[in-house]
């Protein structure tokens, strides 16, 4: 299904301009259901252009990397990955490969109260309830700030799953992504739509491509729940941007939480417009950035709208950064004319463990109603030396005490993840991987020359 | 047991000096107080022997059973048996104080090379400590000292010494901020571990705990040096008199 039709339907842009190089670059799909919304977002796109450094959500975060034509290779190598999460429990496992479903090492496409398809069999028919949803959500979104690899990824998603919930489905689904080539640069798009009262847990897991591109589109109908959990520890080396564009109706529950380890250049825009009474929008992520094996730096930029009356949000950013690691985090809330008790909060922490890392953080509010009650907090830090101290007096050696504090640091964000068994089940991950690397956490750096 | 000579210790941070040549010597069994003014050295001195971050010692020596304390890592301190119970008890949110207390008692027994302590047989032990402590369940799960009041938080450093079994144990103003019940649930608390081959160091401003507690000596300190050594009616003398009269004997 390979043809480059849409791109080169645009004659007026000049061939070296950044943008048409990156379209030529990829095998762009014509598109079944999601034609139209491709075109679209064709358009768009090339209205938008292409990101530059001076664009003012890209003045944190260089995105050079995700211009360029092709992605910088990334080996495959298995070793850098932990061990997989999750395996403990009854789930629905998906399994894409460079980005594309396979199904042959897959569970079964059913599960009671799932409609459940991979875009790319879906998209070979001309229609679709995902119609509905693919590509809505993300134009929405990039009012009023343009989001151009948002649209890049509805006009070149080549695969990603569509969910439609129609029950409370306890099963989570589980979306296990591996990698073979070590050039795969991936677009994957899902849609999830959770029908009036239905419940959902959607997990991620695994390394995307080389470099990935991901959206997911969730359309929350009144009462439903989504709980969202995304772990997707990289290597080292990993470049990737992802987008979640959620809409929430009255007394809906959206929920996402983000485990990001290591990486060179991660970006995740979160985009949520709260739009029925009562709905509560929460999203959280716990970061840990190691600038020692090469360059880190994450951002995550958060934009959260209030639509509607007695609604609640609250974002919880932790990152705990070393050797050179820098973090990013933009995060607005925006009260609209009317969305009276309104109950917004938001906090971003960094923890760094020297001197070289950096934290950047831009927090914003804007509000058009009186009756709100909106309170943001950022805080940059070191260990706490008295904490450090305390255990050590209780007899705990240093390392021990140095990752019992990076998880304390971080508990706020993981107590966001609802269900007790997958909270448990990261923080156990969380506390193996710190051990495994204690030594290097040591604050005063004499545990990494020793390790390098 | 604890042996401290001459010992002189200063701020790493701009030098100044606060300890200025301490002396003094608890054997085995015993109970000793120190009290003095505000800001003469006490909780300096606690530090120091506990070892840490932040002061130099220029002179001087402390030792534990005759183990130099003062080149030993503070996990090195606590493992051979020393006991600091803080003046100000630290928050740690997101640590539970049951896998705190546990990875706490664990560590020592694993580097005093001991067996360590099953799940089920940790959670025995601390049950009936707390119970005596009058600490409930509820605040054994919850984050070390988050939302503790001042008393619970005290309380909390009690159970601590009592899981860890220390030889020997420094309490720093354990007494304040403690109503009534609670001063004689901690005295009671330490009572218990009065033992001939286990001693204890007392910091306090008040007599009133150590009618609780017996001290068998009383140290004065003042301006980083004990200037006064006696037996429990020194502590009366104090808080009759103040330390006016007290210094300007020694002066
Ligand atoms: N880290 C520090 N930075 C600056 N000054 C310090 C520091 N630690 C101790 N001091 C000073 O050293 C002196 C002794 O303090 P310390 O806390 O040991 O007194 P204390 O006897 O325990 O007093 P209190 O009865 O009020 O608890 C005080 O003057 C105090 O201000
Ligand atoms: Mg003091």
């Amino acid at each position: 299904m390979s043809t480059t039709t849409l791109a080169s339907a645009k004659p007026e842009t000049a061939p070296q301009e950044p943008l048409a190089l990156r379209l030529a670059a990829l095998d762009l799909p014509v598109g079944g259901f999601t034609r139209a919304a491709r075109a679209d977002a064709l358009t768009r796109l090339q209205a938008m252009g292409l990101p530059k450094g001076r664009d003012e959500y890209w003045r944190y975060t260089n995105p050079a990397a995700f211009n360029q034509p092709q992605p910088n290779a990334l080996p495959v190598d298995e070793s850098v990955l932990d061990s997989p999460l999750f395996t403990s429990i009854d789930r629905l496992r998906l399994v894409f490969v460079d980005g594309r479903f396979d199904a042959a090492a897959s569970d079964e496409l059913k599960g009671e109260g799932l409609e459940i398809a991979s875009l790319a069999t879906a998209d070979a028919q001309a229609d679709h309830w995902a119609a509905g949803v693919y590509g809505k959500l993300e134009t929405a979104g990039q009012t009023p700030v343009a989001r151009p690899f948002a649209a890049l990824n509805t006009l070149a998603a080549t695969d990603g799953v569509l969910i439609r919930v129609t029950g409370k489905v306890s099963r989570p689904v589980h979306l296990v992504y591996r990698r073979s080539d070590p050039l795969a640069d991936v677009h994957l798009h899902h849609v999830l739509k959770l029908e009036a009262g239905s419940e959902l847990t959607l997990l991620e897991t695994g390394m995307v491509g080389a470099r990935s591109n991901a959206v997911i589109e969730a359309d929350l109908a009144k009462g439903a729940q989504l709980h969202h959990i995304a772990a997707k520890r990289a290597g080292y080396q990993k470049v990737g941007i992802s987008q979640i564009f959620a809409r929430v109706d009255a007394e809906a529950l959206f929920k996402s939480f983000n485990l990001q380890v290591n990486g060179t250049l991660m970006r995740n825009e979160s985009v949520l417009e709260i739009v029925g009474d009562d709905a509560v929008a929460h999203i959280a992520a716990a970061v840990l950035g190691d600038g020692r094996v090469g360059p880190f730096h994450q951002d995550d930029t958060v934009f959260i709208t209030h639509a509607a009356e007695r609604c609640e949000s609250r974002q919880v950013y932790k990152k705990v950064l070393k050797s050179g690691a820098r973090g990013v985090f933009q995060g607005k809330i925006l009260v609209k004319p009317g969305a009276q008790k309104t109950d917004g909060y938001q906090i971003s922490q960094a923890l760094l463990l020297d001197d070289d890392s950096e934290f950047l953080a831009k927090p914003e509010l804007e509000i058009y109603a009186d009756d709100v009650k909106c309170s943001h907090g950022s805080t940059t830090g070191a260990l706490d030396e008295t904490a450090l101290f305390y255990l050590r007096s209780r007899g705990v050696p240093k390392e021990r005490a140095t990752v019992l504090l990076v998880l304390s640091f971080l508990a706020a964000a993981l107590e966001e993840v609802d269900d007790l068994r997958l909270r448990d089940e990261i923080s156990e991950r969380l506390d193996e991987w710190l051990t495994s690397r204690a030594s290097e956490l040591d604050p005063s750096g004499n545990g990494a020359s020793a390790k390098a | 047991m604890l042996e401290i000579k001459n010992l002189h210790a200063e701020l790493e941070d701009g030098g100044k000096q606060i300890l200025k040549g301490v002396n003094l010597t608890v054997p085995a069994g015993q109970v000793h107080a120190i009290m003095g003014p505000n800001g003469s050295g006490k909780s300096t001195l606690s530090y120091v022997l506990s070892g840490r971050d932040g002061y130099e010692v220029t002179e001087g020596e402390a030792t534990l059973d005759g183990q130099a304390l003062l080149d030993m890592e503070p996990e090195e301190r606590a493992a051979a048996g020393l006991f600091l119970a803080f003046q100000y008890p630290v928050e740690i949110p997101g640590v539970g104080n049951l896998t705190f207390l546990r990875t706490a008692v664990n560590a020592q027994r694993k580097a005093r090379g001991e067996e360590e302590l099953t799940a089920a047989e940790f959670l025995k032990v601390v049950r009936e400590k707390a119970k005596s402590l009058n600490i409930d369940a509820e605040m054994l799960k919850r984050p070390v000292n988050v939302g503790f009041s001042g008393g619970e938080k005290k309380r909390n450093e009690i159970l601590q010494m009592a899981m860890l079994e220390p030889r020997m144990c420094i309490l720093d103003e354990t007494d304040s901020g403690l109503d009534v019940d609670a001063m004689r649930l901690v005295a009671e608390g330490v009572n218990a571990l009065r033992s001939p081959d286990r001693a204890f160091l007392v910091i306090t401003h008040y007599q009133r705990l150590l009618d609780h507690i017996k001290p068998d000596v009383v140290h004065i300190m003042f301006d980083g040096r004990i200037i006064k050594t006696g037996g429990p009616e020194l502590a009366l003398e104090v808080e009759q008199n103040g330390y006016g009269e007290l210094l300007a004997e020694v002066q």
